[in-house]
């Protein structure tokens, strides 16, 4: 890591483990997880349901519900603060202040019995000396920041009043107006429509870059990677599997199940290709995290398994500048899949 | 592809739902879900349904199935025309067309086993019963890459694709020539939707049913249709071979809603959306062309005339008044 890439460094993630107690036994939802994002970069989290993204999020906000789940292990250090040291007031303090978190669903973030102005007013008010009427002054301006038409008018409505993209920008406003070091969107367009996502991705890009926000964008859709991140991790079954700036990433995939991941998508132009081509499929499905074979967690679905992998874990090592992955046989895969 | 007549054939369906509203309940709007829709399908051929939330795309899919029943317009299959006829009448034509649904979670019941939720349609339509249908069912399992001792068990056991497995399954069990697929891959994992893509596909090439094949995944919907109609607040703008629609979109709204999908190529970042707002409510829809106010090149006419669909070359028709009703040539 250079000198520079150090100072930049806002939040610093290191061998974070997270386990939730069920009924069926313990398990590991993010199992030795590290990662740091720098000021003004955008670092997406890919992976399919279960891998352990969200909870990786949820657990640098200190937001994992306990019980049943528990951090148990590593350091979460925004800004030079260790997050997991603080207690819950102090916590408080930096939510929605110093970070915050826009979800997929805004209509269930959003207090649906208080006006859109009063609820950026209320996070204003809670992390910053504002009266109210410089907070209201401010919460219209940040809605003129996310683009909402007539923004004093929206100001004064109630969330069901707003269409499913406007909700979703009135949320950006709020998780802004603190002027946070970052941001983490976990899957913010995935209930949008396309037309819309492109609108809100790109409000989130132009911010960012204004603002100089560190954001963790977390998706399944790695369209949504490639045309907003700049580093690229990609988890399997709570651990993180392959790391790598995203030119890196889509060029030269190193874990067979990034390249199973972008095998198995349709492309849009898929011109001259015959209709009835069949896609790659990875076989079988997501192991149950309760139930996670000794060695690898991929192997059972991975066609270049060998012995090695179903028996040792492989650690995750640099493959090349920067661009780390956890398989024992990550050397022999070149060029795209 | 056959040149012969056509499977499936619908035209200007129209469905309108009554807003209420007041003590009296009286009608206060007109939700206009489906506007004028025709289209045909071929036997063995796959027509995409495209479009956003709200553009009345599931709408047509449950009206071709009579689940809803249409307020006006025709619906043909096999050159009967199935939308006056009574309950009792439908039923022999119930059995050629199946549905597939989005969610695999809410349309098995919890209570049945996988084995009767496939074989039920057997019974009810008095084709096999016992041991006979047992077989069928196992028979059907091994179709959809499920083990057939899976019959006993109950949906819950089942993961998401292998749930959406036992829908595909139950939906071939009276051998259908139409299979309307609502969303059917959305729920589902990419990795686990490129698992049942292929499925549709390899029964479609052994069987050689229809597929009228919804979803708002562009990619998906390309992959998998043979042409591909854009809908837009409920009435087709667009329709086309699969291939010219993606080489040369000609309305305005398929140029952006093909410029919006993200593009898995860091290299091609184009990050720029290409409508601006909302799609307006189906309730007062806009006068004339309904893209209208969200589009870059209206005119004055566009704002009055509704433009109907026209042949703009081949089979590429398109429903926009630009170059005399041609629509625009993207690179122009």
């Amino acid at each position: 890591m250079s000198e520079a890439r150090k100072d930049d460094t806002i939040l610093d993630v290191k061998n974070l483990q997270t386990v939730f107690f069920t009924n069926s036994g313990l398990f590991r939802a993010v199992d030795d997880v590290s990662f740091n994002v720098r000021r003004g970069e955008t670092l997406a989290i890919v992976g399919e349901s279960g891998c352990g993204k969200s909870v990786t999020a949820l657990s640098v906000m200190r937001l994992v519900p306990d019980p049943p789940g528990r951090v148990v292990g590593g350091t979460v250090t925004l800004e030079g603060t260790d997050l997991l040291s603080l207690d819950e007031a102090e916590m408080r303090k930096i939510r929605g202040n110093r970070m915050s978190m826009i979800f997929q669903e805004p209509m269930t973030s959003l207090n649906p019995v208080m006006r859109i102005g009063d609820q950026i007013t209320e996070v204003l008010r809670l992390h910053q000396e504002m009266t109210s009427r410089e907070a209201w002054a401010k919460a219209v301006e940040m809605l003129r920041l996310v683009r909402i038409p007539e923004p004093d008018r929206r100001a004064q409505e109630y969330p069901h009043q707003l269409s499913g993209g406007m909700r979703q920008r009135a949320m950006i406003a709020m998780a802004l107006a603190c002027r946070p070091a970052l941001l983490i969107a976990d899957e913010p367009t995935t209930a949008l429509d396309v037309t819309i996502q492109a609108q809100i991705l790109a409000l989130i890009v132009d911010l960012q870059k204004t603002l100089g926000t560190g954001l963790i964008l977390i998706t399944h859709d790695l369209g949504v990677v490639a045309q907003t991140a700049q580093r690229v991790i990609v988890m399997y079954a709570g651990k993180k599997v392959e790391e790598a700036a995203v030119e890196d990433l889509f060029e030269n995939p190193k874990h067979p199940y990034t390249r199973g991941l972008m095998a198995s998508m349709p492309a849009v132009i898929s011109f001259g290709a015959k209709t009835d081509a069949r896609l790659n499929e990875i076989p079988g499905m997501v192991p149950s995290l309760t139930n996670l074979p000794p060695g690898c967690a991929f192997a059972p679905r991975c066609s270049l398994a060998i012995d090695r992998c179903r028996a040792e874990y492989p650690p995750l090592q640099e493959v090349d500048g920067d661009h780390f992955a956890a398989c024992w046989r990550a050397a022999e895969l070149v060029g795209a899949p | 592809m056959t040149d012969q007549r056509p499977l499936l054939e619908v035209t200007d369906l129209v469905k309108h739902y009554a807003v209420r509203g007041g003590v009296l309940r009286r009608r206060v709007g007109t939700v206009h879900a489906v506007d004028g829709v025709s289209f045909s399908v071929a036997k063995g051929e796959t027509l995409g349904l495209v479009g956003e939330s709200g553009c009345g795309k599931s709408t047509v899919a449950r009206s071709v199935l009579r689940l809803v029943e249409p307020s006006s317009g025709a619906i043909k299959l096999n050159g009967t025309d199935i939308t006056g006829l009574s309950k009792a009448e439908m039923r022999p034509h119930r059995r050629s067309m199946q549905i597939v649904f989005q969610d695999p979670f809410a349309s098995l019941n919890p209570r049945m086993t996988a084995g009767d939720i496939v074989g039920e349609p057997l019974g009810v339509h008095g084709l096999a019963t016992g041991r006979a249908q047992q077989e069928r069912v196992a028979e059907l399992f091994g179709q959809v890459g499920l083990r057939a001792d899976q019959m006993k068990n109950y949906p819950h056991q089942f993961s998401g694709g292998q749930r959406q497995r036992i829908c595909i399954a139950r939906a071939l069990a009276l051998g259908p020539s139409l299979i309307v697929c609502d969303e059917p891959v959305s729920a589902l994992d990419v990795s686990i939707q490129a698992q049942v893509i292929n499925l549709l596909i390899d029964l479609q090439r052994k069987n050689d049913f229809s597929y009228l094949f919804i979803a708002h995944d562009l990619a998906v919907v390309a992959h998998i249709s043979h042409r591909v109609a854009v809908m837009y607040l409920g009435r087709i703008v667009e329709i086309a071979d699969k291939t010219e629609l993606f080489a040369n979109p000609r309305h305005p709204y398929t140029q952006a809603l093909l410029a919006s999908v993200p593009v898995a190529d860091p290299k091609a970042k184009k990050l720029a959306p290409m409508i601006d707002g909302d799609v307006p409510s189906p309730i007062n829809p806009p006068s004339g062309c309904a893209f209208h106010t969200r589009c870059r090149y209206v005119m004055d006419r566009c704002k009055v005339e509704r433009p109907t669909l026209v042949k703009a070359g081949g089979q590429h028709e398109v429903a926009c008044w630009l170059n005399d009703g041609t629509g625009r040539a993207e690179n122009s």
